[in-house]
């Protein structure tokens, strides 16, 4: 009898440590069994392979994969002392960096602060259980766009508003960007850094050995030039396993495109219903479907062109172009040096003239939560760092990022600095196709639904459409079902 | 001196001596497991927390994405309790007998993946069957005359490779259990079987295996309730806890996805709840067929 009573407690037990994960306790379970460790450790795991998200916008988020934490203190001892959280230990030193120039303009409003990197997961975690809890938030903490929903959620009960502080940079700022880290209330909570302006990148040195020109690269302004400019390449190529392009099935840059073309966006913004059976989204799977069909173009290897089979895809020129965000130019410095002076930036090909031609994606909006000992000197700071022209230039050189100034795109000194590093990389100047598109940067909202929404689309409906086969229209339909079972 | 008596008394002394386990237990099992289940029922926001009943349950009964999770867990565990009983109990016995030379070295390679992070060895099963054309098993299968394959996209070959990762890296373990298993086997029994005339099967299979029971219903029961609390393994082969189609989620890893990826506490409560219940049925059923439960003095 008392072995029974304790063989059924012991099930149980063993049976409720599954639950750990829940309770987010560790687990002393029996000794090494089949993986039994698994929920105590899940938690390194988590911040282990975060680096990948897809969005993840820092030239360092590869090496924060692994990178344990760095903490350093910088500024006036006698000044206020504050914290930062980043997720990137690059980030962390821009600041410090731009905290010395702000003592040094600020003499009465000295600042010090102690910076903290923690791997990506890690990082947002905390962020939001110090929020909801009220205690141990720091004074400034990086958000990566993708953490946006969870973390903005709390509006001015967990974060202090930026719209002051920011008023004095705001007129040069691209507005759109903003936006996209504004509230549901309409307020600022985050200072951004940079614009993620989609692009096309080519490999010209590759197009040149099998007769296309930059003449007929820039000729392309529509969808139909693109795909025939494809077909053009190819036939030439003429060999197994050589692309014109590749498409996603693990991101959804291209369908943000599409949608920005049309000014469409599937979220439906803080107030609508979600949407995914848009026009746009559909246009631009049936173009993929067909590229596929016709050997165009071919599914990227492991989802999307930034990780580590993508650069080594790009390096074997089994692709010679894609659109992708500005800040992907730090991969290429990063994971192919080997590649420079034969790439050729220009904006996107649209579907029909009149178009936007690109989409913001990704970034960081960095907070001030209301937790801070001085929020308005921490918010003050901030937006110095991450906005003011000296902040810009910073972010230029050091970061590599588009900054959202819209007055430097056009500034000489600033846009075709030759010893910039990305400036000397590519064979034309980045900053020149920016100003060239300043007004045709479209916005998806980043909102609730969207972790949602991108996760369908990621996990199940683009392997569908570009794996399978599946029709575009029932591959939708099944995502419209999933999403609106969480709205 | 009445503390004193209070410490030295028969009664109380064993109380005193458990109570660190039971608080640490109250604290770190019991609470949790009712505030889960309280949580359960809930909706929790950012600020408002508030009581929505059943909907969490009955959202889940619709959730395709919970199912497939559910299956997945029950596949992976029922494939490697079939290859993790039996194999490991089969090198056990080659390595109690004459037949291996270089038991040491065998013992010490079949172990050694055990002692690797899962993080590092989930990276590199990711690395080895990459879709790309210079993925170790890609090469192979070239090499082989047959084409590349998408190993991690489809369910058939992404199981193999999930379970290829988990014998590699088990196998050892649960071999080492067995071993001290049949250590505990008389070897009288055995020259007594042979002088009787029983054959090397014979022996095998009525005293090791008979004899050796409590071992496999131990490994049994962990690798039953390992196999459906599997998270790290498919997280880290697919660099992250999307895979396509949703091939490699479990359950474990789909309470994380709620729970921590989307901050969703109360509905990954409530899966937690769910995975609760399945893993204490099929354990009961379990041990109950096994004869845990009967009379000791049967």
């Amino acid at each position: 009898m008392k072995k029974k009573l304790i063989s059924a407690v012991l099930c149980g037990v063993m049976a409720a440590s599954m639950l750990a994960g829940c309770g987010d306790i560790e687990t002393a379970s029996e000794p090494a069994s089949d993986s039994s460790d698994s929920a105590a450790v899940a938690d390194d795991a988590a911040s282990a392979a975060s680096g990948d998200s897809a969005d993840a916008d820092a030239a360092g988020s590869a090496s924060s994969e692994a990178a344990p934490t760095a903490v350093t203190t910088a500024g006036d001892p006698n000044g206020t002392h504050m914290e930062m959280w980043s997720f990137v230990e690059a980030h962390n030193n821009f600041y410090a960096k731009m905290l010395d120039q702000w003592n040094k303009e600020n003499p009465d409003r000295t600042l010090e602060i102690t910076f903290t990197t923690y791997p990506y997961g890690d990082m947002h975690q905390k962020l939001l259980m110090s929020l909801q809890t009220g205690e141990g938030a720091p004074d400034l903490c990086d958000v990566e766009m993708g953490q946006v929903p969870n973390i903005y959620e709390g509006l001015d009960t967990w974060l202090y508003p930026l719209d002051d502080a920011m008023a004095p940079y705001k007129a040069d700022m691209l507005a759109s960007r903003l936006d996209a880290y504004k509230g549901s209330d309409g307020k600022q909570y985050g200072a951004p850094f940079h614009v993620g302006a989609t692009v096309m990148y080519w490999n010209m040195a590759e197009l040149e050995k099998y007769g296309i020109t930059k003449d007929d690269v820039d000729a392309v302004t529509t969808w139909d030039d693109y795909t025939a400019l494809g077909k053009k390449y190819v036939a030439a190529r003429g060999e197994d396993g050589k692309f014109f392009t590749s498409v996603d099935t693990g991101g959804t840059d291209w369908m943000w495109l599409a949608m920005a073309e049309y000014g469409e966006d599937w979220t439906g913004g803080f107030d609508g219903t979600a949407n995914v059976q848009l026009d746009s989204v559909k246009k631009m799977l049936t173009m993929q479907q067909g590229w596929l069909k016709d050997k165009v173009a071919e599914v990227s290897p492991d989802g999307h062109v930034d990780l580590e089979a993508g650069y080594q895809n790009i390096l074997d020129h089994n692709i010679v172009s894609f659109p992708k965000a500005l800040w992907y130019m730090s991969r290429f410095i990063n994971y192919m040096p080997e590649e420079k002076g034969n790439w050729y930036i220009t904006k996107c090909p649209v579907f029909e003239a009149g178009q936007k031609c690109s989409v913001g994606i990704g970034g960081t909006g960095t907070v001030v939560t209301q937790q801070s000992k001085d929020a308005k000197l921490a918010a003050d700071f901030l937006c110095f760092a991450k906005m003011s022209p000296e902040g810009e230039q910073s972010i230029w050189n050091d970061l590599g990022f588009d900054v959202c100034n819209t007055s430097l795109w056009t500034d000489d000194k600033f846009a075709h600095d030759k010893t910039n590093q990305y400036n000397a990389f590519f064979q034309d100047y980045p900053y020149d196709v920016l100003a060239s598109i300043k007004d045709q940067i479209g916005t998806v909202m980043t909102v609730k639904i969207s972790p949602t929404i991108n996760e369908q689309m990621c996990t199940t409906t683009l392997n569908e459409v570009l794996e399978d086969g599946t029709s575009v229209d029932d591959a939708l339909k099944e995502a419209q079902d999933a999403v609106e079972l969480e709205e | 001196m009445k503390a004193k008596k209070f410490l030295y008394s028969q009664k109380t002394a064993p109380y005193i001596f458990a109570l660190p386990f039971i608080l640490s237990f109250i604290i770190f099992w019991i609470y949790p497991l009712i505030s889960a289940f309280v949580m359960s029922f809930q909706d929790i926001g950012a600020i408002s927390v508030k009581f929505v009943g059943f909907k969490n349950y009955g959202k889940l009964l619709k959730d395709t994405v919970f199912h497939t999770a559910i299956l997945n867990s029950f596949e992976y565990m029922l494939f490697t309790c079939l290859l993790l009983i039996p194999f490991p109990m089969l090198y056990a016995v080659l390595m109690d007998g004459n037949l291996v030379k270089a038991k040491g070295l065998w013992k010490a390679l079949l172990y050694l993946p055990a002692l690797t992070s899962v993080v590092i060895s989930g990276t590199l099963f990711r690395l080895m069957f990459s879709e790309y054309r210079t993925g170790q098993m890609n090469v192979l299968m070239v090499m082989l005359g047959l084409p590349a394959i998408k190993w991690l996209k489809s369910k058939v070959t992404s199981e193999i490779a999930l379970l290829m990762l988990c014998c590699w890296r088990w196998t050892g373990v649960n071999t080492l259990y067995f071993m001290s298993g049949l250590k505990a086997i008389d070897k009288s029994l055995y020259e007594s079987a042979e002088i009787d005339g029983a054959s090397g099967w014979q022996r095998f299979k009525f005293i090791t295996i008979p004899l050796i029971k409590p071992t496999t219903i131990y490994v049994l029961t962990i690798s039953v309730y390992a196999g459906l609390s599997m998270f790290l393994e498919s997280f880290m082969l697919w660099a992250g806890n999307s895979s396509p189609k949703n091939i490699g989620l479990t359950i474990v890893g789909y309470l994380y996805k709620r729970g921590i990826e989307k901050d969703d506490m109360g509905y990954a409560c409530c899966v937690g709840v769910v995975l609760l219940i399945i893993a204490l049925i099929i354990n009961f059923i379990q041990l109950a067929l096994n004869g845990t439960f009967k009379k000791e003095d049967r």
